[in-house]
């Protein structure tokens, strides 16, 4: 009784490279903006403090200059602190369909997966290539292909690494992992009953 | 991959079901929810129409946005109010256990799941929180998960999940007076990297390990996910079964010695098996303190900033980045450099020890907080303030000039009104230096222990605790 839901093989449009190492979660979306009960609003947060000087005007911030382009080029463990979903939300709602980096925090990885956004790793010098790439030419077409595990940028194609399991959630359309688990609730009942905790170790 | 490691034992025991994507379907003995990260949850199943599966199995309170000097309802935050109300109406209507802060157990999520015997070995415990790694220091598999997985727990009890590898993280020798647990964390991060856990699960153990009590371990526990590590664990012993005892949640009488019993049982075997095996040697250790805007950026306190132009390029940047930041060079000493503000609290250290320990700093140097530094504690549960006040531990604070405040995450994130300032200095025992984190974009955080942050809330800037002691 899993859900209808469309698989993702390739994301094609044009990228927004954000260089960096150790880019946190802090930084994708500053802590205050989490009291909103929603995530709608979460798209306008994105790099909040990072785009803004110390006047409060917008700086030279890729996301103030390359508005429109859905794949984001990143470096190493990117998305590392935090556990907050808020920060995927931000970049997705802000129009990032895929990210491409050197490596991603775990917690930050498994977040996009459950939004469906592919997270896809390259050798350093690969995604600084990109990223020198998108910077001369920020139109230059991008495609990341889940399937093929490939990033295709102008005429070059690199090879590319997805997480097995994440490739298989995205290529089969099932990142959204409700459904699926709760068709086995008859195993999970199992397992409650047999953890000697879930009574307290009363007999 | 691992074997007969405390993590594979857990792990198989909560199994349901390999899933067609290749994870497995693991059951969630424990979990733990706080305002911040849940409505979202709560949107999605009622969006779904779904129910909480085993609401027995989920615990709530409140910590990212309470006050911490006035709780007086409504909030003067109306998005901070509008986060409680929803959770008051989420724990009401799905029929959840709610710790709010009338009940006195009300606390930081990881702080007061040890203390309320809730969390337990062998178990494992999800929040939708990075820092529930903390709960590992009981021999559990405590894991951090966004908001769509916590819409997965609610509805299922489930997450779906990949095993890790487990990494072996061995301390042998003795601390050194005025270096601790803290110490030991941020030199494991400082040596493997911020990154350096990714896709590991740490095994914490050696005799330094053993030596700490249950309090110290949870603080390195608790930053086993700054070093990149989803999850970090210590396996239980007789101060684990000590600490627990008697506890509100934990079991008594002959259902005690059956849980001591399998708890026993769920520590690695001595032939266990791991990916990976790192040694750390406790004797030659000193305090540690960040000098940059990751944890892993750290130094000794007898040691010098490191120079961006020794590193390798990516490093480099984002050294180059950090000394910007925090407006520091090449070569100075973190020692004597000047403090705005002094926080003890969160997570990572905000318990009964770590206050006393800063009480001791307090009076060897006998001294007021210097002039122009504000300096405040926040304890990490209502039960830990109880116990301080109990100890007149409060009344040594406030007369050395400390702020003494209710129970939350506070300036550790800064998402109450507890927040840094402009370009004030902040030395936190806290577990994080993000740019921004505590509440200022342009605010700069150091890390260091409880022990540290207080005498540098009484000398004005960063000290060696050690020679105070």
């Amino acid at each position: 009784m899993s859900e209808q839901v469309t698989p993702i093989r390739r994301i094609a449009g044009t990228a927004v490279p954000v260089r960096g190492d150790d880019i946190d979660t802090d930084r994708i979306v500053p802590a205050r903006f989490l009291k909103e009960v929603t995530f709608d609003n979460m798209g306008e947060y994105a790099f909040y403090d990072a785009r803004r000087s110390e006047d409060g005007s917008l700086n030279d911030h890729p996301f103030n200059h390359y508005t429109g382009a859905n794949v984001l080029v990143v470096n190493e463990n990117f998305g590392c602190g935090s556990s907050r979903e808020h920060a995927p939300q931000a970049l997705m709602r802000w129009g990032i369909e895929a990210v491409v980096g050197e490596s991603f925090a775990e917690i930050f990885a498994d977040n996009c997966t459950s939004l469906g956004v592919p997270t896809v790793t390259l050798p350093a010098d690969d995604v600084e290539w990109i990223q020198d790439r998108v910077e001369e030419d920020p139109d230059v077409a991008v495609e990341v292909d889940v399937e093929d595990e490939e990033v295709r940028v102008g005429d070059r194609t690199f090879k590319a690494d997805v997480d097995p399991q994440e490739r298989e959630m995205l290529l089969q359309g099932i990142w959204d992992t409700t459904a699926l688990m709760r068709s086995n609730m008859d195993l999970v009942e199992e397992v409650y009953e047999r953890l000697p905790y879930t009574s307290g170790y009363e007999e | 991959m691992s074997e007969r490691t405390l993590y594979d034992k857990v792990w198989d025991r909560h199994a349901v079901k390999e899933l067609p994507n290749g994870q497995t379907q693991l059951f969630v003995g424990l979990h733990l929810i706080h305002e911040v990260t849940s409505p979202q949850a709560f949107g999605m199943i009622e969006e779904k129409d779904l129910d909480v599966a085993y609401p027995d199995r989920t615990y709530a309170t409140t910590d990212h946005i309470v006050p911490t000097h006035d709780l007086s309802r409504p909030f003067g935050d109306g998005q901070a109010e509008q986060m409680m109300q929803e959770l008051e109406q989420n724990v009401k209507e799905y029929d959840i256990e709610f710790f709010d802060p009338d009940s006195g157990k009300q606390g930081i999520v990881h702080v007061i799941g040890p203390e309320l015997g809730l969390t337990q070995p062998g178990m494992t415990i999800a929040c939708g929180d990075s820092h529930t790694s903390t709960h590992g220091a009981f021999g559990n598999i405590g894991i951090g998960i966004g908001t769509s997985q916590i819409r997965d727990v609610l509805a299922t009890q489930c997450i779906a999940m990949t095993k890790k590898d487990v990494r072996r993280i061995e301390w042998n020798g003795s601390l050194d007076t005025g270096v601790y647990a803290k110490d030991i964390v941020l030199k494991i991060i400082q040596e493997l990297g911020v990154e350096g856990g990714i896709g590991y699960v740490y095994e914490y153990a050696g005799d330094t390990i053993e030596e700490l009590g249950m309090e110290g371990r949870m603080s390195i526990c608790n930053m086993s996910i700054e070093g990149g590590a989803r999850a970090g664990y210590v396996n239980p012993d007789e101060k684990t079964y000590d600490w627990l005892e008697g506890r509100e949640y934990a079991p008594t009488g002959d259902a005690w010695e059956r849980a001591v019993e399998d708890w026993r049982s769920i520590t690695s075997d001595p032939d266990a098996v791991y990916d990976d095996v790192v040694r750390f040697d406790a004797d030659s250790l000193e305090p540690i303190v960040t000098w940059g805007i990751n944890p892993g950026q750290s130094i000794g306190i007898s040691e010098t900033v490191p120079d961006p132009r020794d590193m390798e390029s990516g490093d480099r940047a984002t050294a180059e980045q950090a000394l910007e930041h925090m407006d520091l060079e090449p070569g100075q000493m973190m020692k004597g450099v000047d403090v705005d503000v002094a926080f003890l609290g969160s997570c990572t250290n905000s318990r009964v020890s770590d206050l006393r320990e800063a009480v001791r700093v307090i009076e060897r140097m006998d001294g007021e907080v210097a002039d122009g530094v504000r300096a405040f504690v926040v304890p990490g549960s209502q039960g830990v303030k109880r116990r301080a006040e109990e100890e007149g531990l409060d009344r040594v604070f406030e007369s050395a000039g400390f702020g003494w405040r209710g129970a939350g995450c506070s300036m550790c994130l800064g998402m109450n009104p507890d927040q840094l300032e402009g370009r004030e200095l902040c030395a936190s025992s806290s577990n994080r230096n993000f740019i921004g984190r505590q509440g200022s974009k342009d605010g700069r955080t150091v890390l260091m222990s409880p022990a540290m942050v207080a005498a540098a809330a009484i000398e004005g800037e960063i000290v060696d605790v050690r020679e105070v002691l």
